[in-house]
């Protein structure tokens, strides 16, 4: 077996495991910080109530958020070696700065909020949760603007065999990198809601603790709503400067193999990769993606055909992704519309109710395929026309990453196990019986 | 000096400081299981450094990143060739961090024994391994002009590697027993007083080996030398040691606890300096050792992350120090009733 094939499987694994968390740390902060600001500005008991628990279910998920990332930060010396000797002039200080600025903060603060309820005023308190929320977002932006410099590098030039910083500048406004932070952030926030709204829904479909989860549920409803829609805009947003700055993965989100203009988008297909077409297409509307690329119906689409070989991506997995995110988007876009107009009726509408505890998975799903649209999308180039994936690895043995790929994937499958386990338990549980 | 010897000093401050903040967080989980007799006295170990050990860790993690920012040949060489003894650590790490979190979480003797025990190896494995690692690097490490490891991970554990490892063990236990006397009442932190005395013991005479080893088996020595001046640091080094003892015996268990953690970030920058230029010395050939000149980042990168370090270090040391500050008392029933505790 080939250590970067298994680097690969590992970074995928370990990664998307990582993503589970992280959404749910950047949406619930902000959302319990509102909450907590709300007692600490009324006093009024039901807010506390709430803040506890969904903290709570919050401290659960965020232990496996900080564990998970750790590994991470040191994943691209261990795995990714020639990598990170490449481009870590720039990759590395992003890094950097992202633990100097925002883990720091983020961590130091949230041990200050889970014991410091006796030692604070509530409004010190709610002021700390504000921190850790600002600094999990912080802390995304870095990360995200990493990830933009590996899609889209900007501001260096190659000189001593690597790339160095010129620009640090165009670094840090790298669009690329802005539309991620204005995609992934909205896109958190959502699928916080949609935990918060799953879960009161659950206790108001029992007709249990109505006036904590009535509250939840519409300030979760107010957020979520406004970030399908900026979810959705960003992304249409994104779409237009993929399609102008990595052509092949536009082709590929949409299994589109033929280079013309009025490009046609197509609802359902089986690409074939080494047949260079769809077997079966279903669906097709034209102009549709010369329009959702360029904005212009008669735009020509470069197809895959037109791009060598050896520099297109896994078509599938891109395909599949795409479709599935913003399938999904589209339908919480309808869920959260619907549900702003049954705002006041929430008692009254136990299948809309039903259904949004079944939604809690659906932002989940959309985020991972983003990201494997976003990531497979981008192969084999590790940095975007600059280095490829398979030059990128470390000179280590398979074996030893055939072992830690083994690690992972038990340790982290039975973490995940007791986490659901855990945050189920505290959802049963329920809120604390009210105390005066 | 120039910028490269500026940022050799800092990513050595950077590691020091990891040692000295998570490092009473590691000692406590090592005696976790000799010291925590009963289910209290191990919550309040666990609450003791509950506030605390997550901040503490991000300390790792920014010198890891500013190793990776500054020096990223170093990054990529240093732990791809300590590959295995790394992922240990991390897994171990992993454990640590979700066993503080999880083990409050069910009333059920089996559930917490499990977590019990990674509380303890999630702790002692990290204070060995970084002693390790830290020894073999002073030695050497056997990789190429290439970045190429030719070593065999058994070999780490050399005499010297485990001698070092022994050294990070016992100076851990000593300095996380010092905090568990300052935040423990009774029983509890009566054992804690005694455990930093009998770890102190052993301490003395595995740091003076330790100093003598290395005169056999590492260049260390040579730098000291050259300038004479050094000397000083060991001199501080074996004074910070000895007023831990008198402290402790005056019972004045703060000042012992600032004297352990000088002696680690002064046991550090032993090394550190000794090591001077190089990060990551190389024992095949030293023409291919990593040095703060060969293996840096850009001019501008590291004028920038200067300017990133100087500005919010600062600031990460203040925020911190009232943390610290605001959970310096001992642990009271009152905070074990919390919900949130540990
Ligand atoms: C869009 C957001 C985002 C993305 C793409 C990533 N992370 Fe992450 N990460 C976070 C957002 C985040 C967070 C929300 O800020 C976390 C989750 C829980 C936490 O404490 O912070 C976090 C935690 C976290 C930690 C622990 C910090 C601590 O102890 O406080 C590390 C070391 C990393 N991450 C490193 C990485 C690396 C190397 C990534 C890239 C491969 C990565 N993260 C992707
Ligand atoms: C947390 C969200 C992320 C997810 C879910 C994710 C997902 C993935 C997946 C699925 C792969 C494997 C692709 C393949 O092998 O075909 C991958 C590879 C990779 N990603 Fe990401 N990614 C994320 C964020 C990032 C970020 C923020 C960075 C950089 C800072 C990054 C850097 C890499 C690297 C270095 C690889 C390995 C080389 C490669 O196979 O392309 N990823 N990621
Ligand atoms: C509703 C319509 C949506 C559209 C048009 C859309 C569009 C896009 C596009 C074009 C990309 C690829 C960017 C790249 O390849 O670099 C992307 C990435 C991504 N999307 Fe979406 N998206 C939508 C909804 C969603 C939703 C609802 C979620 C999650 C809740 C989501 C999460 C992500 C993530 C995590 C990424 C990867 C990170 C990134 O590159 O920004 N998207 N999206």
């Amino acid at each position: 077996m080939d250590p970067v094939f298994l680097s690969r499987l590992q970074f995928a694994a370990a990664t998307m495991f990582h993503f589970l968390f992280v959404p749910l740390t950047l949406g619930l902060s902000v959302l319990i910080a509102y909450m907590e600001t709300k007692y600490a500005r009324t006093g009024e008991k039901v807010y506390l109530r709430m803040t506890k628990f969904w903290g709570k279910l919050f401290l659960i998920n965020f232990a496996l958020g900080v564990v998970t990332g750790i590994t991470l930060e040191f994943q691209f010396g261990t795995n990714w070696s020639r990598y990170s000797e490449y481009v870590g002039d720039i990759f590395g200080s992003l890094l950097a700065i992202e633990a100097s600025v925002a883990f720091f903060l983020e961590s130091t603060f949230i041990g200050i909020w889970i014991f410091g309820w006796k030692k604070l005023s509530a409004k010190a308190h709610a002021t700390v949760m504000w921190l850790v929320a600002i600094a999990g977002n912080f802390s995304a932006i870095w990360i995200l603007i990493a990830n933009g410099f590996m899609q889209n590098p900007v501001g260096y030039t190659i000189r001593n065999g690597r790339a160095e910083l010129t620009d640090f500048f165009a670094v840090i406004t790298n669009k690329h990198a802005i539309l991620e932070i204005v995609h992934v952030v909205p896109a958190s926030l959502l699928l916080g809601a949609f935990f918060i709204m799953g879960i009161s829904a659950w206790y108001l479909l029992k007709k249990q603790h109505v006036e904590i989860f009535q509250k939840s549920f519409r300030i979760a409803l107010m957020v979520g709503l406004v970030c399908a829609l900026w979810t959705g805009f960003s992304g249409d947003m994104h779409g237009i400067n993929v399609s102008k700055t990595q052509p092949a993965k536009l082709a590929a989100m949409e299994a589109h193999w033929e280079t013309q203009e009025r490009a046609p988008i197509i609802l359902f297909a089986l690409p074939a990769a080494h047949r260079e077409e769809n077997i079966i297409e279903i669906g097709s509307i034209p102009g549709m993606l010369s329009f959702l690329g360029f904005h212009d119906f008669n735009a020509e689409v470069t197809g895959l055909k037109d791009i060598p070989k050896d520099e297109r991506p896994p078509v599938f997995l891109t395909f599949v992704g795409f479709r599935t995110m913003v399938g999904l988007g589209t339908l919480m876009i309808g869920l959260m519309v619907y549900g702003w107009f049954r705002r006041n009726k929430l008692m009254e509408s136990p299948t809309f109710l039903k259904i949004m505890l079944w939604s809690i998975p659906v932002p989940w799903i959309a985020m991972e395929a983003g990201w494997l649209v976003s990531e497979i999308g981008r192969q084999p180039w590790i940095v975007y026309g600059l280095m490829k994936t398979a030059d990128a690895g470390s000179p280590i043995m398979a074996s030893q990453v055939a072992v830690s790929l083994i690690g992972f994937i038990l340790v982290y499958g039975l973490l995940g196990a007791v986490g659901v386990f855990l945050i189920a338990k505290s959802v049963k549980e329920g809120p604390e019986a009210e105390t005066n | 000096m120039e910028l490269q010897s500026i940022w050799f000093f800092l990513w050595g401050l950077l590691w020091a400081v990891f040692f000295l903040t998570d490092g009473f967080d590691f000692g406590i989980g090592t005696i976790y299981p000799v010291i925590g007799k009963t289910d209290k006295d191990k919550r309040v170990m666990l609450n003791s450094m509950g506030p605390l050990w997550d901040g503490n860790e991000v300390w790792l993690i920014t010198a890891g990143g500013v190793t990776f920012a500054a020096f990223p040949k170093v990054y990529a060489t240093m732990f791809s060739s300590l590959y295995t003894p790394l992922m240990l650590i991390l897994f171990a790490l992993i454990f640590r961090g979700v066993a503080l979190h999880f083990r409050g979480k069910i009333e059920h003797p089996v559930w917490k024994n499990v977590w019990d025990t990674l509380i303890f190896l999630g702790s002692f494995l990290p204070a060995l391994l970084f002693g390790v690692a830290f020894a073999n690097i002073f030695q050497g490490i056997p990789f190429d002009g290439e970045g190429l490891y030719h070593g065999n991970t058994l070999k780490l554990l050399n005499p010297y590697g485990l001698l070092g490892g022994a050294l990070f063990v016992l100076l851990f236990i000593v300095h996380g027993a010092n905090w568990m006397a300052i935040k423990a009442t009774g029983d509890l932190k009566e054992r804690a007083v005694a455990m930093s005395s009998k770890a102190w013991l052993a301490l003395v005479p595995v740091a003076v080996i330790f100093l003598v080893a290395s005169w056999f088996a590492t260049d260390l020595w040579n730098n000291y030398f050259t300038y004479p001046i050094l000397f000083l640091v060991v001199l501080l080094n074996v004074a910070a040691l000895l007023s831990i003892r008198f402290f402790t015996a005056k019972q004045a268990y703060f000042k012992a606890w600032f004297a352990s953690g000088l002696t680690i970030v002064l046991c550090t920058f032993y090394g550190v300096i000794g090591l001077f230029p190089a990060l990551f010395p190389s024992s095949l050939n030293p023409e291919w050792n990593l040095t703060a000149f060969n293996a840096s980042s850009s001019p501008l990168t590291l004028k920038i992350m200067l300017g990133v370090v100087l500005v919010f270090i600062p600031i990460v040391i203040c925020y911190q120090i009232w943390a610290y500050h605001l959970f310096k008392d001992p642990i009271t029933d009152e905070d074990l009733g919390l919900d949130e505790a540990y």
